[in-house]
């Protein structure tokens, strides 16, 4: 574990400097100067989105069990959370959670202070419970999509719950969401730039420094080009996943957008 | 904190904060507004674009289009913000005028939010242009109209239908990003609570204020949202 954080602390800074030296011949000083300032923040906006993401697919996976749940008491919760974090803006749920929670200090929040005196890992925590309740909300859009019968011919089959949502149920409902599975991400990448609003020095935080200290516009198409390569990246990525599972000969129906 | 200081710091008139909440609540409404109406009349233009026959409007429009989905909105909207402003004073200084002239920060808000509603919007318009069934035009152009009577006629009135589902979530998104416009100091509800609870030191009362002000105006929306689906689906309702 030590080790991989080592040659992955390493591979930034080898990546880093060899694309800002490649590029460096031909780009204005500008970027020059300001290359090794925006892969620092490139990363960091990686590296939060990746967690955020895969946290956020898990807690969406548990929240969806419950919404779908027969339980009231499950079911409800579930939908109010959903509802709450899909209904106000997530820089509003930034500002909450780091301003607001962040104000009532050490004595108010004992042990968790540490935890919440860090942009970096409110801002982990927000896009994390923020986009659990935008793909909890897709995953159920694939799950309530499966043809009712086959869930009653597993029941026959004498398939237990957890059976039937591990064979029968998650592998076709993940099939159908991740076409908006994969929206979702790029969405999450470029509302992971509000971060930059509680001092995370992600992308956007590291372009709007860059800015404020050259009042140059420029910095702010460098620093989207870095996004849409991004995007790129995230788009090419999803694709693989999806040409990976997707079942030859076995086509699903097309999701409605 | 006991429940009374939360009622007065929320109380209207000079002590509390509600009015001017609400004050702001009333800007973020407007500021929705006249992006959805501008963003709109942007968007039907670049779905134009997008299908039209002629090959570098297709490429304009299409790089605009990937430029804004792959771009952060806050970055997008801080272009403009300050974008705008350099453009202005270029213009000035080009036809040799000395200004201080600054671009209203509504209006600047008012760009940057249309110019991104616009590229989805044109998305829904395109997915909503094709979605006609082609048995219904080709039976408009046997009957005798011309293109522009089959666009005005059959196409036009059936987009609606098609378009409002996808322009609802949109407007949902834009609603909620008028948010961003905080950052550039535009006195609207977030904005409103900011300057409340760094005069008050108490950060958690006002946004969660905001928050709950926000979740109203969306669930609002979202009745409005179910009663214009059942009138744009009469006569098709299932």
């Amino acid at each position: 574990m030590f080790d991989f954080v080592r040659v992955y602390l390493n591979f930034k800074i080898a990546a880093s400097d060899g694309i800002c030296g490649a590029l460096a011949p031909i780009s204005p000083d500008l970027f020059v100067n300001a290359c090794p300032r925006f892969f620092d923040g490139f990363f960091v906006t990686l590296e939060l989105l990746l967690l955020s993401s895969v946290l956020g697919f898990l807690i969406a996976v548990a929240v969806v069990l419950a919404r779908v749940s027969s339980s009231r008491f499950l079911s409800i919760p579930a939908h109010a959370y959903i509802y709450v974090f899909r209904g106000t803006p997530l820089l509003v749920q930034l500002w909450v959670l780091y301003y607001g929670l962040g104000s009532m200090g050490a004595e108010g929040l004992g042990p968790l202070w540490p935890f919440f005196k860090e942009g970096w890992w409110v801002g982990l925590l927000t896009l994390t419970l923020n986009t659990a309740a935008y793909v909890a909300e897709i995953l159920r859009g694939g799950i309530q999509n499966l043809p009712h019968g086959q869930i009653e011919a597993a029941e026959a089959c004498g398939m237990t719950w957890s059976q039937r949502m591990r064979r029968i149920i998650f592998p076709q409902a993940i099939r159908i969401a991740w076409p908006a599975y994969g929206n979702e991400v790029i969405l999450l990448m470029k509302a992971s730039a509000l971060v930059s609003t509680i001092t995370v020095m992600d992308l956007m935080g590291q372009t709007r420094t860059i800015f404020s200290r050259s009042y140059d516009l420029s910095i702010f198409l460098y620093g989207a080009a870095l996004y849409l390569v991004l995007a790129g990246l995230l788009t090419l990525g999803l694709r693989l996943v999806e040409a990976r599972m997707t079942i030859p000969s076995f086509t699903q129906p097309k999701s409605p957008r | 904190m006991n429940n009374e200081s939360v009622f007065s710091l929320l109380a209207f008139g000079d002590t509390g904060w509600g009015d001017d909440l609400l004050a702001g609540a009333w800007i973020t409404v407007q500021l929705a507004a006249v992006s959805l109406v501008c963003g709109l009349a942007l968007g039907l233009l670049l779905a134009g674009g997008r299908l039209s026959p002629w090959r570098p409007l297709n490429w304009l429009t299409n790089t605009y289009i990937i430029f804004i989905r792959g771009t952060p909105e806050f970055l997008v909207l801080l272009l403009v913000f300050f974008g705008l402003d350099l453009v202005v004073q270029q213009i000035a200084a080009g036809l040799g005028i000395q200004s201080s002239f600054e671009v209203p920060k509504f209006a600047a808000a008012v760009a940057g939010l249309s110019l991104i509603f616009s590229a989805y919007a044109s998305e829904v318009f395109r997915g909503a242009y094709l979605a006609v069934p082609t048995g219904q035009i080709e039976a408009a152009t046997a009957t005798g109209m011309s293109a522009g009577q089959v666009f005005w006629r059959v196409r036009l009135p059936q987009m609606w239908r098609f378009a409002l589902p996808g322009l609802a979530n949109l407007w949902m998104v834009l609603l909620k990003d008028t948010s961003l416009a905080a950052v550039i100091a535009l006195d609207e509800l977030l904005r409103q609570a900011k300057v409340a609870s760094e005069s008050t030191l108490q950060p958690l009362v006002f946004y969660l204020a905001a928050g709950a002000i926000y979740l109203v105006l969306t669930a609002v929306s979202d009745i409005a949202r179910h009663r214009l689906e059942l009138g744009a689906r009469r006569g098709y309702a299932r």
